[in-house]
């Protein structure tokens, strides 16, 4: 097997000891075929055993070892060796704040996710003797895009709107929200937009196509924020043009409230 | 332990040098400035269409000015970029399913350039151009 | 957290930007040639006149002016956020006035032909 010495330049910060974050280089003799988690983990292994990392599958399933490699969003599992030349410079995902090395804290990302009720809302509630709720292929497609999501955050570290304005809900939560909004079997769209269509909702998204480009599992959220921002201004035009329009979104939401409680 | 996370700030008036997909987003977002003082010199030949047919004449005179010329063609480079980046997002914002598969995105982006160019021919020709 | 108006202000620019790339290109071209000496036939003042003063014209020439304009003006606010510029609702106040202004005095501007 063919080896390959990759030099790596990996960002430090230990929250007991630092202030700011610095780089440290790595040489490392990988082989050919690795990707950059592996070299992570010969690092770890046989040079220094302090550095901090999240991973998990190693096969861009879960999504844990998102990160910017040479400032693109990136699963490191997904990242080849072979693809770069020169130093590999490895940092946190950007926009999120750093907890240690490579880890950052996604609990901004976590409480964004549960805002936007990321669950099935059924349109109607019946007993489990009914039998369960079918859906056909064509339904299916409707939103199995949309579902692939792994909650990797690389859309987040892609996203400038998110990095300027981190009150964005952003595009892996929003995305979600319409997954389940395209869901013929799901009822809770009304409910969902009184955070999808709020400022903080797909209205601080200004469709830089970002998100779509570095997803790993080609979700293309920008397309269903700009799917989300149609609708959006069509109920509007509802609620505040049609003469009943508008109540007939409060009974909506109403009936959602009737179902929580 | 308690956590002391550190917050690494987006440079709010620089972030779009990090990354050159940003500058694609900048220049798509800036041939607004082109296509908007465009429109501003429609609304002034209106004005002089109004006036009658000295001040139209010395309208299209003043088109004939060098920096008319630069700036017609740094206008034109901006709406056709514009147009195309327009055109390919159709098929982003608004995707088509027929039964279980979704009409490919370049068929619904084609269809635009093909109705474009169609339009564009047609204006052409109604104005003379050939 | 309240639902938002930003569809106001959106549709308007969405419509707006498919206008802008459909029509402005061409008409750019038109008075590009006008420029460059070659003045299509069109652009005469009789064929110009002529289209300006029929109902159709009228709204067309409207249309396109008043929606490129609105859409520029919201592209621009979310420029000038973008390039740093915090006092977003300076930049839409101006921006927004600077478009409706524009689509008024068109309008004044057609009346008169």
């Amino acid at each position: 097997m063919k080896e390959r010495t990759v030099q790596l330049e990996v960002l430090r910060y230990n929250p007991d000891t630092d202030t700011e974050a610095h780089f440290q280089r790595y040489e490392v003799v990988c082989q050919e075929e690795w990707v950059v988690l592996d070299a992570l983990n010969k690092i770890k292994a046989d040079i220094d055993p302090t550095l901090n990392y999240r991973w998990s599958c190693h096969m861009a399933v879960c999504g844990s070892c998102g990160m910017m490699i040479n400032g693109e969003p990136k699963l490191s599992c997904h990242a080849f060796l072979r693809d770069y030349e020169g130093v590999i410079r490895v940092e946190p995902l950007a926009h999120f704040p750093v907890e240690r090395d490579l880890v950052t804290a996604p609990d901004d990302f976590m409480e964004k996710l549960k805002r936007v009720k990321p669950y099935v809302i059924p349109k109607e509630k019946k007993p489990i003797s009914e039998g369960e709720y079918k859906q056909t292929p064509a339904q299916l497609m409707k939103f199995r895009q949309y579902s692939m999501c792994i909650n990797c955050m690389l859309c987040y570290a892609a996203c400038p709107q998110y990095g300027l304005t981190p009150s964005f809900i952003g595009p892996a939560a929003l995305t979600l929200a319409h997954r389940y909004n395209q869901d013929s079997r799901d009822g809770g769209r009304m409910a969902r937009q009184e955070v999808v269509a709020t400022h903080e909702g797909v209205w601080e998204c200004t469709f830089v196509g970002a998100c779509s480009e570095v997803c790993p599992a080609q979700v293309d959220p920008a397309s269903a924020l700009q799917q989300m921002k149609i609708t959006s201004s069509l109920d509007w035009i509802v609620e505040h043009l049609i003469p009943g329009g508008r109540s007939a979104g409060d009974a909506a939401s109403r009936e959602d409230a009737v179902d929580k409680s | 332990m308690s956590r002391k996370p550190l917050v690494r700030e987006c440079p709010p008036t620089t972030w779009y040098f990090r990354q050159p997909r940003y500058l694609r987003y900048m220049s798509r977002e800036i041939t607004s400035i082109f296509v908007g003082a465009y429109c501003v010199l429609l609304v002034v030949g209106l004005q002089r269409l109004a006036d009658g047919p000295t001040a139209w004449e010395g309208f299209l005179l003043a088109l004939k000015s060098p920096a008319s010329i630069v700036f017609h063609f740094l206008a034109l480079v901006a709406a056709v970029y514009h147009a195309a980046t327009w055109f390919n997002a159709t098929q982003k914002a608004m995707p088509l399913q027929i039964g279980e598969s979704f009409v490919p995105g370049n068929l619904i982006s084609g269809a635009h350039y093909a109705a474009w160019a169609v339009l564009s021919c047609v204006v052409l020709y109604l104005a003379g151009v050939f | 957290m309240a639902k938002s108006h930003k569809p106001v202000v959106w549709f308007p620019f969405a419509a707006g930007g498919t206008v802008i790339a459909f029509c402005i290109p061409v008409i750019l071209l038109l008075t590009f040639l006008a420029a460059l000496g070659h003045v299509p036939a069109g652009l005469d003042y009789q064929n110009m006149h002529v289209f300006a003063r029929s109902g159709l014209g009228k709204l067309v020439i409207f249309g396109v002016v008043a929606l490129s304009l609105w859409s520029s003006a919201h592209r621009l606010r979310c420029t000038c956020y973008d390039f740093g510029l915090r006092a977003d609702t300076l930049a839409a106040t101006v921006l927004y006035a600077a478009a409706i202004f524009g689509s008024i005095a068109s309008a004044v501007f057609l009346a008169r032909i």
